[in-house]
């Protein structure tokens, strides 16, 4: 009890970045399920949105530009599918995937030259920034907040995903891609389909994240965004409740190594959690087992 | 043009290019930009070619870069650091727990050793993994590399997350260009080798390699180690450039950008590697530093010219060759006087059979 007692504020703390995490962690594992490919400049993207979010702010009132923000991230999304993944649909994964650290370098250098290398304050969201006390803890609202909300995302997007034509679509493409074609599936609506919602996501992560940590510099989606992809390997990359409770799992391990003291490695501990997960369970936890033909 | 001549001609081209630096660091005053360019270039090319005897020649697709040039550059920094000075540089941890100092070039191959020795313990367990799978996993263990290095703990040795500094450094251009050459060599010769053909065979096919007698875990890390074992001399090296070493430098970025370096100049192209490593660092550092500054023309300001502008122009143009000239500058062929040779012929007898064909 004193245990946790004494944690409480950084197990709500893992609560809530794991939340983040997870929101992060869908586009990841459903970009993956479809194209098989590690989509790098997500996590700039979940930059990109805060700071829209920065910028809309500040010439229209929050209630105009959290939707705003929400929409360009959105398209930004799709835009990014566009141009740097549908040209190389037939190309060998290796350059999808350069494409895609290349996306991540541009969209890192613009946010340099747009904000001129300030690190920009995100605006706080009324309700969300205020702060309560759970326990013994003070702790902001979003910390609730974000675990419900992200479990209410999920329910809506796993009943769009079964309970849909275009959710048909997506399993379809993702367990065969060249079959779904020949099946007359329009594997490219799909996959902008897939892009939007993993971008919408983000952009709600981000809302929710740079509240808590409300500074933003080019360089700021680089680490949630490679530990939002560690939480969907270790859920099992291609499963949506796999990948939310592998960033729970991550957002609360973490946040109670900097509450023992152990900062330096709190970055190091989600890599080797990825390693031993990779080397004793590859298909982490929910994933399907994939078996090579010859 | 027979083979002897082509080495010929290629040996007085590179004694040409000691020469011509020779000549270049008598005229420049020591710290003109295009000095400093050739120096850093140097090192990115050898980090480079290091990078794509893993990526190009062996298929194995590997982000750890900058994790192995870190151990590099900490092992020189800490093997080389005067016994004198060592009172100042580890004024946290009274002056260090080690208290020797070795020669640069012991240094350097230390430096190359241990990250190989990192590489081949850190190859058991990962290289069983595949393409993406395994890039992530490489990217995570220089992360966990980082953040060791960082760890006060090991204070005595690595400096915490305090600069390692006031070891020997070079000031002539000749050194990197020298060292670096012969490490490109070295590593030419074994891409040449019956085992740099049977790292191409993985790459092309790996179940195939494996039929055809090829041990794909003995060959796997034996590339991976060669490889980080000169990212660890280039990370020894760019430490020497830099004058001091921090571990919070050598991120995934780092990586990333000697990956379009390799990216750039050909996966699979030694000599590719070294083009794109110059143009890179050049551009970057030198023939594009006007889009940095704001520049009028009369009264007219030229407009989106403010610092960052480089940046941006330099990845339009990196996603320009990942997207339209997926093969880069060279693709998989290698520069050689033979090869400009017979493409002239060609061109000539092109030319000739045109002229025949309009009589």
């Amino acid at each position: 009890m004193d245990f946790i007692n004494k944690n409480l504020p950084y197990l709500l703390a893992g609560i809530s970045v794991g939340g983040q995490y997870a929101l992060i962690a869908i586009g990841y594992t459903m970009v993956y399920g479809i194209l098989r490919l590690i989509n790098f400049a997500h996590g700039d993207i979940f930059m990109v949105a805060a700071l829209v979010l920065v910028y809309a702010s500040a010439s229209f009132p929050l209630y105009v530009s959290i939707p705003l923000t929400i929409v360009a991230t959105v398209i930004l999304g799709f835009a990014v599918e566009r141009v740097a993944y549908k040209p190389l649909r037939n190309a060998p994964r290796m350059s999808v995937m350069i494409s895609a650290i290349g996306v991540s370098y541009l969209l890192q250098n613009l946010a340099l030259y747009i904000t001129g290398g300030l690190a920009q304050v995100v605006p706080s969201i009324p309700v969300i920034s205020d702060t309560i006390k759970i326990g013994s803890a003070t702790t902001k609202v979003v910390t609730v907040v974000t675990p419900i909300l992200t479990i209410v995302l999920v329910i809506v997007l796993m009943q769009l995903i079964n309970h849909t034509k275009i959710g048909m679509a997506m399993r379809a493409v993702s367990d065969d891609f060249e079959t779904s074609r020949l099946m007359g599936i329009k594997i490219n609506s799909v996959i902008s389909t897939t892009f939007m919602i993993g971008s919408f996501l983000a952009a709600v992560g981000a809302l929710l994240y740079f509240t808590n940590y409300p500074s933003v510099v080019p360089t700021s989606g680089a680490m949630p965004g490679l530990k939002a992809f560690v939480a969907a390997v270790f859920g099992g990359i291609g499963s949506i409740p796999g990948a939310v409770i592998g960033a729970f799992i991550i957002g609360i391990c973490e946040n109670i190594i900097k509450g023992l003291g152990w900062t330096t490695f709190s970055d190091a501990f989600t890599f080797a959690l990825l390693i031993i997960v990779l080397l004793v369970k590859p298909t982490g936890l929910f994933g399907e087992k994939a078996t090579d033909k010859v | 043009m027979s083979k002897k001549t082509n080495t010929i001609i290629s040996a007085v081209l590179l004694v040409a290019l000691c020469g011509f630096v020779v000549i270049l660091e008598q005229i420049l005053p020591s710290t003109h930009i295009a000095l400093t360019v050739l120096k850093k270039s140097c090192i990115y090319a050898l980090v480079a070619v290091s990078m794509n005897l893993l990526n190009g020649f062996t298929g194995l697709f590997s982000l750890g870069q900058a994790g192995f040039m870190l151990i590099g550059a900490y092992t020189y920094g800490v093997l080389t650091i005067p016994v004198a000075e060592r009172a100042s540089v580890y004024q946290y941890y009274d002056g260090g727990l080690i208290q020797f100092a070795v020669p640069v070039f012991v240094g350097l191959i230390a430096a190359g050793a241990v990250a190989a020795l990192f590489a081949w313990l850190i190859g058991l367990p990962v290289l069983r993994l595949k393409s993406d799978y395994l890039a992530i996993a490489t990217l995570g263990f220089a992360e966990i590399i980082r953040a060791i290095f960082q760890w006060d703990k090991l204070g005595v040795i690595t400096n915490g997350s305090n600069l390692l500094r006031k070891f020997p450094t070079f000031n002539s251009t000749l050194f990197p260009l020298i060292v670096c050459g012969i490490c490109i060599a070295v590593i030419v010769l074994v891409i040449n080798s019956s085992y740099g053909r049977a790292f191409r065979a993985i790459r092309d096919d790996e179940i195939a390699a494996e039929a055809m007698g090829i041990n794909l875990a003995k060959h796997k890390r034996m590339s991976f180690c060669i490889s980080s074992f000169f990212a660890g001399v280039g990370g020894g090296l760019l430490a020497m450039y830099q004058t001091s070493i921090q571990a919070s430098t050598f991120k995934s970025a780092m990586t990333y950008e000697i990956l379009l370096i390799v990216v750039i100049g050909g996966l699979g192209s030694v000599t590719g590697s070294c083009l794109a490593s110059f143009l890179y660092i050049a551009c970057s550092e030198w023939w594009l530093r006007f889009l940095d500054t704001e520049t009028y023309i009369g009264s007219f300001k030229v407009p989106l010219l403010r610092s960052g502008f480089r940046k941006v122009v330099f990845a339009v143009i990196v996603m320009v060759v990942v997207l339209f000239y997926r093969k880069g500058i060279m693709g998989d062929k290698e520069f050689s006087p033979a090869r400009v040779y017979d493409w002239w012929q060609k061109k000539k007898a092109k030319k000739n059979a045109g002229k025949e064909a309009a009589q």
